[in-house]
């Protein structure tokens, strides 16, 4: 299984004696779209933390493009797009600024240089926000936000995108937006894994859908119809227009 | 009297200039990380390394310099354990370090609470020609180690766990950050004092965030308010005869509260010429014209 770009076996996961994963296995291959779907407190954020090594393993085995973790450096074939919640911090940062991390894989301590700065600008356009590169991402919408994480993602063009709630407060135009960015993406040959409370827009771009309950993976396989995703569901809907509360204050333009 | 014939206000303008620049070049990370008190900490436990100097008879500059940084990083492996008592910790910490100096120079020979007094609000006779070339070896090494590990630190203090990802060394640049920390108060304490260290570490960068909006423009004012404030702090206090620690300060938070008047007004310039939902970088030091 050399095309493995994630292997993960029997992993288990606790937070302080609270079992938030037991025994899961998930094996990604390249070019693969995979949803990791689940209510709260399912352990999908969890797994993914775990594929990344974001939270330590207490049993199982984990390799990243064939490569056991304890082995793997090659950060740069990775991009990552947290929740959103830590854009802002105490001291205001750019667009530019934010999305510039996300080259220090690959620059290390030397300097930036054109390719670089291209590298970042091409980043920026991508997730069309070439004209607010200036702006403290504090002043942008909560789907901006959003972008500004995805644009830093993929400065180093990764082959494999992790998006953890990529869609959890963003509007419909900006969900249409990054399932467009995303569709881009895997055409290019990337491997997507990201979670979600829905799919949205981007239902049409899903290969394979993992649902998780209480800590294990219920199903892994084809990917739910998206019509029917939350229907069933009435306690899981959230209408794609309606703001997340906790990001509403984030809408409205100061 | 020019103040610039004495040799001692020479040595105390140099420590102030190398001190207004040190102090917010760390000090901002440490606002970025939203641990603005860290430097009112490690201050209160240099004090317990300032009297231990005196207890041993060596240089107290010295042994400030480690037992703060011990500080520092037993401070920042506890805020890595992220456990709840950790608040607490700090505390323990603090009050420690305070009522630690204060015993340790009762019990030193010929130590009095007054030989305390100058590193508690800075001196201007207090600055030696050692202190000069300590001070400028340790506000060199400080800037230096920014210039190169600068980008790292900020995306660490910006997003750590994105930083993990990214495979940057997070907990190597933590434990530097907070020798650094350690290092610009123990190199600040001569002129400015151990209580009001910590301030010349955030006060400028306060003012700088209320002026500007990305993260490097933020360094570049709050390093000039930073000099501005501890200069003509020194220059002040050598006119006033007060304490030089205390006048750095109040010229500090004179700065912001200017700088807080002059962002409201921008902003408020910003909202009335709807700058913000047309043209949002018009008001910023881009080089588009402004269209107005």
């Amino acid at each position: 299984m050399t095309d493995a770009v994630i292997d993960l076996r029997g992993a288990t996961v606790a937070y302080d004696g609270r079992v938030a994963l037991s025994g899961v296995d998930l094996h990604v291959a390249s070019r693969e779209v995979v949803a990791v779907l689940g209510a709260n407190g399912s352990g999908k954020s969890t797994l993914i933390r775990a594929v990344l090594g974001l939270v330590p393993l207490a049993a199982g085995d984990l390799a990243l493009f064939g490569t056991p973790f304890s082995r793997f450096h090659d950060w740069t074939r990775i991009g990552y797009v947290p929740q959103r919640g830590g854009a802002t911090t105490g001291v205001p940062a750019t667009v530019r600024e934010v999305v510039s991390t996300g080259r220090l894989a690959l620059t290390g301590l030397r300097r930036p240089r054109a390719a670089d700065r291209q590298a970042v600008d091409r980043a920026i356009a991508t997730v069309g926000l070439s004209d607010r590169a200036g702006d403290s991402v504090s002043t942008l919408s909560g789907g901006q936000q959003q972008r500004v994480l995805i644009a830093r993602a993929l400065t180093c063009d990764p082959e494999l995108l992790v998006l953890d709630e990529p869609t959890a407060g963003v509007d419909a135009a900006s969900q249409a937006g990054l399932a467009e960015t995303l569709g881009q993406l895997a055409n290019g040959g990337a491997t997507i894994v990201l979670v979600a409370h829905e799919l949205g827009p981007m239902a049409p771009l899903i290969t394979r859908a993992v649902t998780m309950v209480d800590g294990q993976v219920l199903h892994d396989g084809a990917p739910p119809d998206s019509d029917h995703l939350h229907l069933h569901d009435p306690e899981h809907a959230h209408p794609v227009h309606e703001p997340h509360p906790s990001t509403r204050h984030v809408w409205g333009l100061r | 009297m020019n103040p610039l014939a004495f040799d001692f206000m020479q040595r105390a303008l140099i420590a102030a200039l190398l001190v207004g620049l040190a102090a917010p070049a760390v000090g901002v990370f440490l606002v970025q990380r939203r641990l603005s008190l860290m430097g009112d900490g490690i201050g209160h436990i240099a004090l317990t390394g300032v009297a231990l100097g005196f207890l041993l008879g060596t240089a107290p500059v010295l042994t400030a310099v480690i037992v703060a940084s011990i500080g520092a990083v037993v401070i920042e492996l506890v805020r890595q354990q992220g456990r709840t008592g950790g608040d607490v910790a700090l505390a323990l910490m603090f009050y420690g370090g305070i009522a630690g100096g204060v015993l340790l120079i009762g019990l030193s020979p010929g130590g009095s609470n007054a030989n305390l007094l100058s590193y508690l609000f800075g001196s201007l006779t207090a600055v030696s020609p050692t202190d000069v070339v300590i001070i400028s070896a340790l506000s060199g090494a400080l800037l230096l180690t920014l210039a190169v590990v600068g980008r790292q630190m900020f995306a660490v203090c910006h997003d750590e766990e994105y930083a993990k990802v990214a495979g940057l060394p997070v907990r190597t640049l933590n434990l530097l950050l907070a020798v650094m920390a350690a290092l610009t108060v123990t190199v600040a304490m001569r002129v400015v004092g151990l209580l009001l260290v910590s301030a010349l570490m955030v006060v400028p960068v306060a003012t700088a965030q209320q002026l500007v909006r990305g993260f490097r423009a933020t360094v570049v004012v709050a390093l000039g308010a930073g000099v501005l404030a501890s200069v003509s702090g020194v220059l002040g206090s050598y006119y006033a005869d007060t304490a030089p620690g205390a006048l750095i300060v109040v010229v500090a938070l004179g700065c912001f509260a200017l700088a807080s008047v002059g962002g409201v007004l921008v902003r408020h310039r910003r909202r009335t010429t709807g700058d913000l939902l047309v043209a949002p970088t018009a008001l910023t030091t881009t080089k588009e014209p402004t269209p107005r």
